[in-house]
């Protein structure tokens, strides 16, 4: 099977790097050889992160390089816009809604581009935003985020819900567990 | 089929130093090895620890390998240099029970602040050197690692970089193999390094590198160690680690491998034979031409800096685009999009001391750490950082070049952990020669950048247990600095007053601007807080602290500063900034 490529891009702090365990984990028990590169340490001080899951028959490269990505997870609109280049054409994106200033526009040295998503929209690609931070909110903390967007990638690629359901009951921290799974399945279930 | 775990590669070092039976780990944190360490003290079998510093770690580690263990330690790149010198020497002596050390690059300098390769250390201190391309080869290099460095008696390196560190990839696993202490027998002429001795362990450690020369030409390509995998044979590559996974998914079957799992000694039939048989010869490596230059000094032609670059990381594409003049027609965005740096959490207390610094016009002697972060705009509260511990001895040097006056008006900042790493030495420096330099530290009871370590100065052990804390003020005293104060930096005014105080002094002196990191689970919150925005000009004060919770909309018309309440945690150094009190505290939620 040719190499699958998933990149989740967000901003230090939004949890990208549970989504991406998470994510390998489910494709290691699936059988497949699989690949994921993390960043840690400085980058993760609000800062623009990246992680890379990669998954198929024979995987070398950890990383993702422009125009190779089948799907991006993006949990932040400008996130999204800074990735673009890397997805395929054809490619999904699916991104959350959130806006999160970046310093330089805080201070007022760079704008904040307008209307991100309709932009988006304009390429040969299929946009999925997902307001994730209301119905994580809506499932009990703006901290699962994270797996509202997971529970929206699983749908768009496929993946049997049951089973990913379980990833989660095993992984996350047992006092979240329901909370978690409240906020895969509004993920899941958003349009 | 084989049941395999999905492991990050510091995980499964810290898996290969577990099968391989060894019983002492101790380590410095540093991006991107720190994981080896945390990994590793989950199991119980494994004694581990943090170290005040990477050269301790080294001693540590080589002391537990003479007293007959398997012993490890890891650092990042820059923290061999601070272990170098027990390094070179090392190699000298050799080991009782096999000693790995782990040393992790950082190309691209995602958390550093230089891009140096290690395998100029392991080729000056002769010292050999493994270097795993993914996690399952973490796990064999190390345990191979802890063979050959009995066999050879030799501290073995094992090289690592950010995205073997920091990638996940399958591994298999097996039992640990208990090992017992072998017998230490005092040899003089072995362990005590004296000019008389070192002559004679200088010539071992010659025959030594001839030997494994030999093994990296042999044994290495028998073991599935150094591999050649003929495929086209217009165009040979020969790389290593990383760079041999971008090679292989670039190039397929377009091309023919060396790939080279030990990285020093070099091997030189092997390369030989390789040449010979492919038509064009090319070494991709990240940073510096070192394959490049050995093939060159044993005669064989290649090309390799003439094409790529010594600078940051490769990638598939890096290699696609220099060998196959393959470009990708990327998608892209019209608008130019605004970078986004790291910055200091929302919460830090390290805010509370840079915001009380602003205005004072100061010169400020930096150190590694989050707080390095405050170098950028809007604090903009850095004028030098170099390495652990500098700011404090390079701050004794600049007030002593520039006099009296100089010092009354600089600092010099340095974390907790980079304190008691090697910010010490150089407090002693300004107490012992008569300096009037005033150093804070900027405690928050963590090492943070590195993901929350604990460390000497916090009280709790790499196991959470409690244990003795370094006692800052004490140690000040003891070291002959009188002068010793402490603050809380969420108390921006009186921590502004208490530096302009100690800087009007003609003595040494010690700040502690003490407050936990935000991010630790035992710190408690407080609300939101809210803008008032009927008392809210619209002056753009508050944003000057610098905080992601902080910014301004023009929603209604009017220009307001607005927070964030998802990011807020209430810490008010925001409305130290406000004159006109419109930063409120928040109602109930």
């Amino acid at each position: 099977m040719e190499t699958k490529n998933i990149l989740i891009v967000g901003v230090g702090g939004q949890g990208t790097l549970l989504a991406s365990k998470l994510m390998g984990k489910y494709f290691t028990e699936e059988g497949y050889d699989v690949k994921v590169s993390e960043v840690h340490g400085m980058s993760q001080r609000g800062g623009s992160v990246v992680t890379y899951v990669r998954f198929g028959s024979k995987v070398f490269s950890s990383v993702i390089e422009k125009g190779e990505a089948d799907i991006i997870l993006s949990f932040e609109q400008l996130e999204s816009a800074r990735w673009l280049p890397y997805l395929k054409k054809g490619g999904v994106l699916i991104t959350g809604t959130q806006r999160i200033d970046p310093m330089p526009v805080i201070m007022g040295r760079a704008e904040y581009p307008e209307n991100i998503i309709e932009k988006l929209c304009k390429n040969d690609i299929k946009v999925i935003p997902v307001d994730a931070l209301n119905l994580a909110l809506k499932a009990g903390s703006a901290k699962c985020a994270n797996v509202v967007l997971l529970g929206a990638a699983v749908r768009f690629l496929g993946i049997d819900r049951e089973s990913f359901s379980k990833i989660i009951e095993t992984s996350v921290p047992s006092k979240t567990v329901e909370m978690n799974l409240r906020a895969f399945a509004y993920g899941y279930s958003a349009e | 089929m084989e049941k395999k775990t999905l492991l990050l590669g510091n995980e499964a070092v810290a898996r290969g130093l577990f099968e391989a039976g060894a019983s002492f780990v101790s380590a410095y944190p540093g991006t991107p090895s720190t994981e080896i360490t945390e990994a590793a003290a989950k199991y119980d079998e494994i004694y581990c620890e943090w170290a005040p510093n990477e050269k301790v770690a080294f001693e540590a580690a080589f002391g537990a390998s003479l007293g007959g263990a398997r012993s490890f330690c890891a650092m990042k790149h820059v923290g061999l240099n601070v272990a170098a010198d027990p390094l070179y020497t090392a190699s000298y002596i050799g080991v009782n029970g096999g000693m790995v050390c782990a040393v992790a690059d950082d190309p691209g300098m995602h958390s550093s602040q230089n891009e140096q390769d290690s395998r100029h250390h392991a080729i000056a201190s002769k010292t050999p050197m493994l270097e795993p391309s993914d996690s399952s080869e973490c796990l064999s290099f190390a345990k191979l690692a802890f063979e050959l460095s009995e066999k050879y008696d030799s501290p073995f390196l094992l090289r690592l970089s950010t995205r073997v560190s920091h990638s996940r990839s399958l591994v298999a696993l097996s039992p640990r193999e208990e090992r017992q202490l072998k017998e230490y027998k005092k040899d003089v002429m072995k362990n005590v390094m004296m000019p008389a001795m070192a002559k004679g362990a200088h010539v071992r450690v010659e025959q030594r590198t001839k030997a494994l020369t030999e093994w990296a030409d042999t044994e290495a390509v028998k073991l599935g160690v150094n591999t050649v995998e003929y495929f086209d044979r217009k165009l040979g590559v020969i790389s290593a680690g990383t760079s041999y996974t971008y090679a292989r998914e670039a190039l397929g079957e377009k091309a023919s491998f060396l790939k080279l799992g030990m990285v020093n000694p070099l091997p030189v039939e092997l390369i030989k034979e390789f040449a010979k048989n492919v038509e064009r010869l090319v070494v991709i490596e990240e940073l510096d031409p070192i394959i490049e230059n050995h093939c060159k000094a044993i005669g064989v032609r290649v090309e390799g800096k003439s094409i790529f670059s010594p600078l940051g990381e490769f990638s598939q594409a890096t290699i696609k685009k220099a060998l196959l003049g393959e470009e990708p027609d990327a998608l892209a965005f019209p608008d130019e999009i605004p970078p986004r740096p790291p910055v200091l959490c929302a919460g830090c207390p390290h805010r509370g001391l840079y915001y009380a610094l602003r205005g004072l016009h100061l010169y400020v002697s930096g150190d590694i750490g989050c707080y390095t972060l405050g170098a950028q705009a809007p604090l903009s509260m850095m004028d030098s950082c170099v390495c652990m511990g500098a700011s404090v001895s390079a701050l004794h040097g600049f007030n002593t070049a520039r006099g009296e006056a100089q010092a009354a008006k600089s600092v010099a900042v340095i974390g907790d952990s980079t304190f008691i790493h090697s910010g010490i030495t150089g407090l002693i420096d300004i107490a012992y020669n008569k300096g009037i330099s005033t150093v804070i530290v900027l405690d928050n009871s963590i090492t943070g950048m590195t993901g929350h370590q604990n460390n000497p100065a916090n009280g709790l052990t790499i196991r959470n247990d409690p244990t003795v804390a370094v006692n800052l003020e004490a140690l000040a005293h003891a070291i002959g600095i009188n002068s010793v104060r402490v603050v809380d930096p969420f108390n921006v005014a009186e921590t502004k007053q208490v530096i302009k105080e100690e800087l009007a002094k003609k003595e040494p002196s010690l700040i502690i601007s003490r407050r936990p990191c935000a991010l630790l689970k035992k710190v408690k919150h407080e609300k939101p807080l809210v803008v008032n925005t009927e008392k809210c000009v619209g002056c753009k004060a508050c944003l000057s602290v610098g905080c992601p919770a902080l910014s301004q909309t023009a929603a209604g018309g009017k220009t307001r500063a607005l927070i964030d309440e998802n990011q807020c945690v209430g810490c008010g150094i925001c409305t130290a900034a406000c004159k006109f009190g419109a930063i409120e505290k928040g109602g109930e939620q």
